[in-house]
């Protein structure tokens, strides 16, 4: 097994593992630290797959950053949503029920 | 000169947002309605660009790909322009009577509205899957600003689910563009386009997968429609209507885009995939059209009624190869757009006006607001597919691509969706039009309105329920520089 395609299976494990704690999860930080991890994971497939022989691809290098700026941003975004949510209910978690009415 | 139109595209809304921004809380309209204004005209240009040279593309900065970011515009894109900017300009227009009445909710509509805006104009003119990415959470991230910008523990909740359900839907078509990288090396759309073939290797199958699913998550096909209701309902009038009229045509777009550009090898060679987005798009119209039909509170009918229409755009994916199923696709898209921002334009009347959201307060509406019942009543023909509507003429087109395929049942969704839209529809209009009011003490009392959100409703009303006679200019454009 190649180091690539080694980072490759590590990433695609992360995202699901992540995947899922996006869903299942019930703490709101806990489901937000979820995402970075999917996101950690399709990072690792990006930089460990393109790799040729070896060498790193930077068009990867480059995706790899933008897409990092990005799970910043909604991260930040996440968190100022949840703070805000506990200042207003006192809870970290999404009520149970969505309320259809 | 075309370079210019579709970067402008992009930059003016990012020009104008972060101005608005800067200007503080609660500003920026001046400054928004004519630079909206300004992209309009633009769109118009390059559409008469693309109709007289075909599909165009360019390299921004004259960088170039793999490093580089490519534009291109066909008519498909110049299609999705054309609706963002029609339906954002008299949205523009309303916004600002609206949040002048009731300011705390709009403190920061304008700069994520613009926000908004550029990221679908980057969308629709994005060439390559990395770019589509970028602009797709760019879109997302903005959307659900807009919802939580209002600020009570509801819309927080609200928006909070839809984060979630868009960055699951971000996440796995981020993954998918890795697959592909790593199999092809590139992620221009225009090169993958003939490399992909049904023997591709099982990661290309992986890639498509995740991209259908995650783009089925962020356009809200049954059965991941849950974000929807509560995100759309729950937002103020003129977010709910840019969200339902526009943001979820972003990622059907995606969907579509892909479903006939790079992945046109595999899902030609599995005749049956279609069917899974079409049977989805079934159950969406059945299960949407019933919720709506129980809803209490008006803008949970029309919110449902979203997940409904929306299912109609999924019918067309069995049906792709003959040319009429994407017209249809694209008809019911302006069809659904111009309708349902004028439904929700007229919802934010109603419910200034009588000061409560419930479908049974609507009593005596008609006498009160005759514009906007009226304008509510046209946007209804249009969802129901009554002609002359652009709603029966994607209907029709629908109907006739399906019987022309020998597949008589997604002639009978259609036609059955048709009826329960008539359901939902009348339990409004019978509301404010048959039910006189009771004696004068108890009767709901009608705050006054500004004019402008009556006329701007009815505007877009107008323009769905007229669309059918101009369509066939509309189909040119989409035909133009071929989307296959």
């Amino acid at each position: 097994m190649t180091s690539g395609l080694l980072f490759a299976c590590v990433g695609a494990g992360l995202f699901v593992m992540g995947g899922s704690g996006v869903l299942l999860l019930k703490h709101l930080l806990r489901r937000i630290l979820a995402f970075n991890l999917m996101g950690s994971g399709a990072f690792l497939v990006l930089v460990g797959m393109a790799q040729r022989h070896g060498i790193a691809d930077p068009v990867t290098q480059a995706m790899v950053l933008t897409g990092i700026v990005v799970a910043v941003a909604a991260t930040a975004l996440a968190l100022a949503l949840v703070r805000h949510l506990y200042r207003l209910s006192g809870k970290l978690e999404l009520p149970e029920a969505a309320d259809d009415d | 000169m075309m370079i210019d139109l579709a970067v402008w595209l992009i930059l003016l809304p990012l020009i104008w947002a972060s101005l608005a921004f800067m200007a503080g809380p609660g500003r920026g309209a001046r400054l928004a309605i004519p630079a909206l204004g300004l992209q309009l005209l633009l769109v118009l240009l390059l559409a008469g660009t693309v109709s007289e040279s075909g599909a165009i593309g360019l390299a921004v900065g004259g960088w170039g790909a793999p490093l580089g970011i490519d534009l291109a515009a066909d008519g498909l894109s110049v299609a999705m322009l054309l609706l963002t900017q029609v339906i954002a300009l008299p949205l523009a227009i309303y916004a600002r009577s609206y949040f002048q009445v009731k300011a705390p909710e709009g403190r920061y509509f304008w700069p994520l509205c613009g926000f908004l805006l550029a990221g679908l104009n980057g969308l629709y003119l994005s060439a390559d899957l990395f770019n589509l990415y970028v602009t797709l959470e760019l879109v997302g991230l903005a959307a659900v600003a807009l919802v939580a910008a209002d600020g009570g523990s509801r819309q927080l909740v609200a928006a909070l689910r839809y984060l979630f359900a868009t960055l699951l839907g971000s996440g796995s078509y981020l993954l998918a563009v890795a697959l592909i990288y790593a199999a092809y090396g590139t992620v221009s759309m225009a090169t993958l386009a003939p490399v992909i073939t049904a023997e591709a290797p099982f990661v290309v199958w992986l890639a498509g997968g995740l991209m259908l699913v995650g783009l089925m998550i962020k356009t809200a096909l049954f059965p991941f429609h849950f974000w929807l209701p509560p995100a759309h309902g729950g937002a103020s009038a003129p977010v709910s209507a840019l969200l339902s009229a526009l943001v979820v045509k972003a990622s059907f777009y995606l969907l579509l885009r892909l479903w006939l550009g790079p992945f046109a090898g595999l899902t030609a060679s599995a005749g049956l995939l279609g069917w899974l987005p079409a049977t989805l798009g079934a159950l969406a119209i059945f299960w949407g059209s019933c919720q709506a039909i129980r809803a209490q509170r008006i803008k949970m009918l029309i919110a449902y009624s979203t997940v409904a229409q929306l299912g109609y755009l999924f019918l067309i994916f069995p049906l792709l190869t003959s040319e009429a199923a994407l017209r249809a696709g694209i008809m019911q898209a302006f069809a659904h757009g111009l309708a349902k921002a004028a439904m929700f334009m007229a919802a934010g009347v109603l419910i200034k006006a009588t000061g409560q959201d419930r479908v049974d307060s609507l009593a005596g509406a008609a006498q009160q607001l005759p514009l906007t019942m009226f304008a509510f009543g046209l946007a209804g023909v249009t969802l129901t597919g009554l002609p002359p509507s652009a709603g029966f003429l994607a209907k029709w087109l629908l109907i006739e691509a399906a019987i022309g395929q020998g597949a008589w049942s997604i002639a009978v969704v259609v036609l059955v969706g048709g009826l329960l839209a008539a359901g939902y529809v009348f339990r409004v209009l019978r509301q404010g039009f048959l039910l006189v009011p009771a004696i004068a003490a108890d009767a709901p009392s009608f705050h006054p309105v500004p004019r402008t959100l009556e006329w701007m409703a009815l505007l877009l009303a107008a323009a769905s329920a007229l669309l059918g006679l101009r369509g066939v200019e509309l189909m040119e454009l989409v035909a133009l520089g071929g989307a296959a």
